[in-house]
């Protein structure tokens, strides 16, 4: 379950897939710290390279995500269910949104591949399910509402240990949570997948969005 | 919307919160999250969390050829450059979130009420076919309809309150009630009642405003 804790406690009485993700998460947070703090990680690269399409434009950064995350999203769209042409369009779809849109990314907030998995996710809703899809509403940005460095590299930390727990799950699990989320699992059947640990990522994100409502006022 | 966030109370599943995260709820749903998200700041961070999962399982399903290249997209890009920065702008402090008014068409004043009895009226709204969505507007003191007692139904309320045996439910919380739940709800005195409803079970009609309303239900 969400909670506010910081330290991430076993409960009791919660189905199996949380209890793997959690003690996989506690085992991995240990680990992760160190290496986190010693060198440039993967989600720092991205959100370097976000920072530069955001002010500047920036064609070689762009590229660079480009590479690394079309394909990723093209296999995400097929192991939802669509087909390669589908899929393909809405890829390049999702990354045109990816350069429009990249003004509205807030590295507090979510991590590089977060913010492009939403993006993938309302495309294939709006292109291949023809749904619309209501979204709430975005949170005004102001130039005193830039996020602290500290922010930005606290969430991604909390990112980089939330990849790391769900691929050290055992194998059952994790194919469980995927099919969660490449949308073979009916919305009643979602209610076994709760318990994953998600506190400590969450107080970051509510922290970040006290202080964008304190700069709205 | 408003920059005051009132204290909300009754809020979000996990399994309601995932299921939005990872796009695959009825669209009626959809619309019910996305408005109560608009409301309440710590279902918006949970929501975040859920779909920090969605960006794990992103970067874990490996990678698949693209046919198309970097200078494809860059030539879709160059195509439609007036598209690169637009600006949300909000600027109101209405009753309805935005994500309701695309579907309303407006606000409370552009809703199409029709009557439903018991000076109860209902209005509506165009969604995908699995499940269903309606803005109800309650007189205060009065009695909310039954729960439909299949399937899942959930209650925003947008203005005003209701009450049942136990809990009260004002602007921003949300009742997430079952085929278990078998309660009689009231709407507070003072005001009448504004929710925005969801039910994943078909509507019943009956009469002649019953046809009316499923004609109009079937857009």
């Amino acid at each position: 379950m969400l909670n506010d804790s910081e330290t991430i406690e076993a409960p009791t009485n919660l189905p199996i897939v949380a209890e793997a993700a959690r003690s996989a998460f506690v085992k991995k947070t240990v680990r992760k710290r160190r290496a986190v703090s010693a060198s440039m990680t993967e989600d720092n690269k991205w959100t370097d390279c976000m920072a530069r399409v955001k002010s500047s434009q920036d064609r070689e950064a762009f590229a660079e995500l480009f590479d690394y995350f079309g394909p990723r999203v093209k296999a995400f769209l097929m192991k939802s269910g669509s087909s390669m042409s589908m899929a393909e369009e809405c890829t390049q779809d999702v990354m045109v949104t990816l350069w429009r849109k990249a003004h509205m990314f807030d590295a507090s907030r979510a991590s590089v591949s977060t913010w492009i998995f939403t993006i993938a996710r309302n495309r294939r809703i709006d292109l291949i399910r023809k749904e619309r899809r209501p979204e709430p509403d975005e949170l005004t940005w102001g130039p005193e509402a830039e996020p602290e460095q500290s922010e930005v590299l606290g969430l991604q930390q909390e990112s980089e240990q939330l990849v790391a727990a769900i691929a050290e799950l055992p194998e059952k699990q994790r194919e469980l949570i995927q099919k969660a989320y490449f949308g073979d699992l009916t919305h009643s059947e979602i209610a076994e997948q709760t318990g994953l640990p998600l506190g400590t990522i969450k107080s970051r994100i509510r922290l970040a969005l006290e202080r964008l409502r304190h700069a709205m006022k | 919307m408003k920059n005051e966030m009132r204290k909300i109370n009754h809020h979000l599943s996990d399994a309601l919160l995932m299921g939005y995260a990872a796009g695959t709820l009825p669209e009626a749903f959809n619309l019910v999250v996305a408005t109560h998200i608009s409301l309440c700041d710590e279902c918006r961070a949970r929501l975040g969390a859920f779909e920090a999962v969605g960006g794990a399982v992103l970067e874990d399903v490996g990678a698949t050829d693209m046919s198309s290249t970097l200078s494809d997209v860059f030539d879709i890009i160059d195509a439609d450059k007036d598209q690169v920065r637009s600006q949300p702008t909000k600027v109101k402090s209405d009753i309805f979130p935005d994500a309701l008014r695309d579907y309303v068409g407006g606000d409370l004043d552009s809703v199409k009420w029709r009557s439903v009895g018991m000076g109860v009226k209902q209005a509506i709204l165009p969604t995908s076919r699995s499940a269903s969505v309606r803005l109800l507007h309650i007189p205060a003191g009065g009695k909310m309809p039954d729960h439909g007692h299949r399937g899942t139904e959930l209650t925003l309320v947008l203005q005003g309150a209701f009450k049942d045996e136990e809990d009260r439910f004002g602007r921003g919380d949300i009742e997430i009630a079952t085929e278990a739940d078998h309660h009689t709800p009231i709407a507070e005195e003072g005001q009448a009642c504004i929710c925005l409803a969801a039910t994943d079970a078909p509507l019943k009609f009956n009469g002649v405003i019953a046809r009316i309303a499923q004609k109009f239900a079937q857009i």
